[in-house]
């Protein structure tokens, strides 16, 4: 593999993202929404003003997993179906470049444009608020940032799996929308439905290793488990047992998300 | 399939070798068993009909997709076929090959110069040669706006220029004067013979049949996935035999004496219009007739020979 050539794409898609002002909408975005829940989040008990970072971070666990998944989707969705519907993808193949650098290179360079924005958005809150937090405090909202930008790149990663797989350009797209009805909507309500309808007898044990067959539950799991006064704010994660939740593990879990549908993303292509 | 072309035209070293080439998609032949030869300096025209194979032809023979059976090399290098896969052989090749696609679609957020950039980075050859190069296509004005602002034909210039990156030893240019203005075709072509005698090998495709039959050296005609005939446009002419018409410009007093000079002749069609005659003859004839032209003593005003256009025989062999 040339890394020269990945780098390229990479830094296409990247000051593309740049210059078309995606990052800075995004960053934006981010920093207003994290900057209304920190000092507004309790406004309906009757009180402004940031109260905790256990509380801040819980609320923003709740927007990211919203938010940051569809960004991804709807950012990486058409990274090759696009290119073949144009039709600028056989001149880029044309080019000494293997499919896999491509792909990577798309890869890369998207994740870069997206980790950039959500660094950028939620590190600007992260300064504004470093005065009230202290040096624990301000590990737990930089775990959150690192976490929140594993979430994005595991669901871009999704986006281009779906964008090899897909014929066009708007079967990506309802595709893209799917994977996130389902993951972030959908797979919690499924596993409790189980867990109702069951009584509770069938599956309880496995549960939790379900939990990890998605990335947005990794996120949230990351998240909560490190904060102990959230915690049991979580009746979901209350069920999840402490040896799993190590960051360490979870951290690799959400690796594995990244890398299994780039994986499969890069076999599909080359055939 | 037999190769037409008279012997002196024929391509010295071929750089681009296709044995038994056949694309299959499922039930589909898109290319169905295609042998060709080109060699070294030549400008070589493929055509035919919508649908005839040419681009996935040409797709096969810049490695963008495999052939299912058959091998194509070019310089050498297994490009497609059995044992394609060499990473460091695939990489020199195309660094060898500029690629011109069909409606070449650009971006339109960068601009010319950012373009070539890009591409030259992906080539591994210095952008520094950049700016001579949209120069050389007419684009030297236009190199700092974004491709957004530019017409089809300053696209198409531009897409060219691309393929022309790192001075490349093959090209192969699908369709590449859709769009472009005759002052800009006419510059198009000075450019491919000026390459020509660079000795760069060029593969053109081109639906303008009038366009490609005075400057391809050879050509194959394509339809239904296979090269129907291949040689000079001379070459196939004879090899299909086409009648070859005489423009005879008289006074319409004269009609008659033209007849009857041609009467004992083996011509076709004789259709007297306006101020001339127009004669329809097989070439074998075409002496005999001139011969008995000469005959009239200075009533022939005028005389036009016109050979069968390149559509002419390209209709002859893909009907």
């Amino acid at each position: 593999m040339e890394f020269a050539q990945v780098a390229t794409i990479a830094g296409k898609e990247f000051w593309d993202r740049i210059r078309n002002r995606w990052v800075l909408a995004v960053a934006l975005v981010f920093t207003a929404f994290a900057l209304s829940i920190a000092y507004f989040g309790a406004a309906q008990q009757g009180s402004v003003g940031f109260r905790s970072i256990e509380v801040t971070i819980a609320s923003l666990v709740s927007l990211v997993i919203y938010l940051v998944p569809l960004i991804a989707l709807v950012l990486g969705f058409d990274a090759i179906v696009g290119e073949r519907e144009r039709g600028s993808l056989d001149l880029l193949l044309s080019m000494p470049i293997t499919r896999f650098e491509l792909l990577l290179g798309k890869y890369l360079g998207l994740a870069a444009a997206l980790a950039f924005s959500t660094v950028a958005g939620f590190g600007l809150v992260g300064m504004v608020l470093a005065a009230q937090l202290d040096l624990n405090a301000l590990f737990h909202y930089f775990g959150f940032m690192l976490s929140s930008v594993l979430l994005g790149c595991a669901f871009l990663s999704l986006a281009v799996m779906v964008s090899v797989f897909a014929a066009d350009r708007t079967r990506a797209s309802g595709l893209a929308i799917a994977l996130w009805f389902f993951f972030v909507l959908i797979f919690d309500l499924l596993l409790l439905g189980a867990l109702v309808v069951t009584g509770g007898q069938t599956g309880g044990e496995i549960f939790p290793y379900l939990l990890l067959a998605n990335p947005a539950d990794v996120f949230r799991i990351l998240n909560i488990f490190s904060l102990e006064d959230v915690r049991t704010l979580y009746g979901l994660a209350t069920v999840f047992p402490p040896a799993l939740a190590r960051p360490e593990l979870l951290g690799a879990v959400m690796f594995a998300w990244i890398a299994l549908p780039l994986a499969i993303a890069a076999w599909k292509f080359r055939k | 399939m037999a190769d037409t072309s008279p012997a002196r035209t024929e391509p010295q070293a071929a750089v681009i070798v296709a044995r038994g080439v056949k694309k299959h998609y499922g039930a589909i032949r898109a290319v169905d068993g295609v042998d060709l030869e080109v060699g070294a300096g030549e400008l070589f025209g493929l055509i035919g009909h919508n649908g005839a194979g040419k681009s996935t032809m040409f797709k096969m023979m810049l490695g963008l997709i495999p052939a299912s059976e058959g091998e194509i090399r070019i310089d050498g290098a297994l490009v497609t076929g059995a044992g394609n896969g060499k990473a460091g052989d695939f990489r020199a090749v195309r660094r060898r090959v500029g690629y011109l696609p069909e409606n070449v679609v650009l971006y339109d957020n960068l601009t010319g110069l950012e373009t070539l950039h890009f591409f030259a980075k992906l080539k591994g050859v210095p952008p520094s040669g950049a700016p001579a190069l949209l120069d050389r296509v007419g684009l030297a004005q236009a190199a700092r706006r974004r491709v957004r602002e530019y017409s089809k034909g300053m696209r198409q210039r531009l897409g060219f220029a691309q393929a022309l990156l790192g001075n490349p030893r093959i090209l192969f240019l699908d369709e590449p004067t859709t769009g472009l203005d005759p002052e800009a075709i006419r510059s198009f072509y000075a450019i491919l013979r000026q390459l020509k005698s660079e000795g760069v090998t060029t593969v053109i495709t081109s639906h303008i049949l009038a366009e490609i039959q005075e400057r391809v050296d050879r050509l194959a005609i394509m339809t239904a996935g296979k090269v129907q005939a291949c040689g000079t446009v001379q070459a196939l002419r004879e090899q299909m035999d086409l009648p070859l018409w005489f423009s005879v410009r008289v006074a319409p007093q004269d009609f008659e004496a033209v007849r009857a000079a041609l009467g004992h002749l083996p011509v076709g069609a004789v259709e007297a219009r306006d101020d001339h005659i127009a004669v329809q003859c097989r070439r074998e004839a075409k002496m005999a007739v001139i011969e008995a032209l000469a005959t009239l003593d200075g009533k022939v005003r005028d005389l036009t020979v016109r050979e069968p256009s390149l559509e002419d025989v390209f209709f002859g062999f893909s009907d």
